[in-house]
């Protein structure tokens, strides 16, 4: 734990430090002095954050849904519970929901209001999905979105946009790339990216580089 | 509130883009950001949707200038300030000058961090039957409130369909305001992309919000 933190000390450790910088400091020193937080206890948030989740949990739930027809099935019924039964995984909460790409449907999430995410699944969200580029078009024109991305759909392919309003989290499960019959569960877990699980990338294509 | 958050089918952001190996933080103190917020949210400090309520009032201008985790610290500062836990003089000081007021759940340390590393429950007992059936026609009310609201205005006055029942749900209107819980049915309710926005729209997208009861009315 403190080794990470060191590190993020080092790569900033300039001279000069940005206003707001000195204004973030100014107020955990307040926050420590009045006796509401111990920065140990934020040292250990920040590091839980930055290893503990992260795209890999939700690659794996996604990987078993292709190997597993009875957790696939689980999983689109009530993902939190599917999840649960995977000890492994980090605790998802009750309120997760896994959409599943079919060649009819493509599912896409976004939360226009701010940035609701599935931090358990996925991590931290990437700024983009936080940004008013995504959040303002993604509902009206997900397929120029999509362009942004590399990413063309059949122009007869429904595109539907979960709009995460709510507590309820939404997870895409993106279709199996063709040409990895017999693959293991570990195989699979490493072409799911995250992007494929929010619904603007696909997964990885075997042998293709990444 | 009709603020600049609510972005949906806003034009002239320009393209998304999307930055390769993006890491974590871009900044130490962003983490440090992220960290106060949930220490001192599991803390007692406030609830969750307080915290949201206070990063849409910031002025339309320092909203959309801003960096995510610059929202999320001006958020957190006002709301701390407003709500008695330091005072302006402190800040500007950069040092507390008197005692910490109370905090229900006591000083974050780190005995509370798993507390944190598990998403909050938000499911409540049902204080009435729900009021829509998987597959009713609805319409999203067209209502502005000035306060804290889920219900983006894209959808307001449109007519979709409930897709999903998530049973009840804290009301995050009512909580943002300190209200109470306020526990009320949340529907998954989807809407035909050419109903909002046009005979231009896209013919083969549909965009679902999670729509609490009190937004809508049958169709």
């Amino acid at each position: 734990m403190s080794h990470d933190y060191d590190h993020h000390h080092h790569d900033h450790d300039h001279s000069e430090l940005s206003e707001t910088e000195l204004r973030v400091r100014a107020l955990e020193t307040i926050l420590t002095e009045k006796g509401y937080v111990e920065p140990a206890a934020l040292d250990a948030i920040i590091q839980a954050y930055e290893t503990r989740i992260g795209p890999h949990n939700g690659a794996r739930v996604v990987a078993k849904a292709w190997t597993d027809p009875a957790f696939k099935k689980a999983l689109l019924e009530d993902g939190s519970k599917a999840i649960g039964t995977l000890g492994h995984v980090s605790r998802v909460g009750d309120h997760l929901v896994v959409v599943e790409n079919t060649p009819q449907r493509h599912n896409m999430v976004v939360c226009t209001l701010c940035s609701c995410y599935p931090w358990e699944m996925l991590g931290l969200p990437p700024v983009w999905y936080k940004a008013a580029p995504y959040r303002s078009r993604a509902v009206k024109d997900p397929r120029g979105v999509l362009a942004d991305f590399d990413v063309a759909l059949p122009k007869d392919m429904e595109i539907r946009v979960w709009d995460s309003t709510a507590e309820t989290r939404f997870l895409v499960l993106p279709m199996r790339p063709v040409g990895t019959e017999g693959w293991s569960e570990e195989q699979l877990a490493e072409l799911v990216t995250r992007d494929s699980m929010i619904g603007t990338g696909f997964p990885k294509t075997p042998g293709a580089p990444s | 509130m009709n603020g600049v958050h609510d972005m949906g089918g806003m034009d002239g952001f320009g393209k998304v883009e999307p930055e390769p190996n993006e890491p974590t933080f871009h900044a130490e103190w962003e983490s440090r950001v992220l960290a106060m917020v949930r220490a001192m949210g599991a803390a007692g400090a406030f609830n969750i949707d307080t915290s949201r309520f206070y990063r849409e009032t910031l002025p339309p201008h320092v909203y959309l200038s801003s960096s995510y985790y610059k929202k999320w610290f001006l958020g957190l500062e006002e709301m701390l300030v407003e709500k008695g836990y330091l005072t302006r003089d402190e800040v500007a000081a950069g040092h507390a000058m008197q005692p910490g007021k109370a905090l229900k759940h006591g000083t974050f340390d780190l005995a509370n961090v798993e507390r944190v590393m598990v998403r909050g429950k938000f499911a409540r007992p049902a204080p009435a039957p729900a009021r829509f059936k998987i597959g009713d026609r609805v319409r999203a009310k067209n209502i502005h409130p000035a306060t804290h609201t889920r219900l983006p205005h894209y959808v307001r006055g449109h007519v979709g369909v409930v897709e999903l029942n998530h049973g009840c749900h804290v009301f995050p209107d009512s909580a943002a305001m300190e209200l109470g819980e306020n526990p009320q049915w949340l529907y998954t309710v989807v809407f035909d992309g050419r109903d909002l926005w046009g005979e231009d729209g896209d013919p083969t997208l549909k965009v679902s919000i999670d729509a609490f009861e009190p937004y809508l009315d049958p169709a």
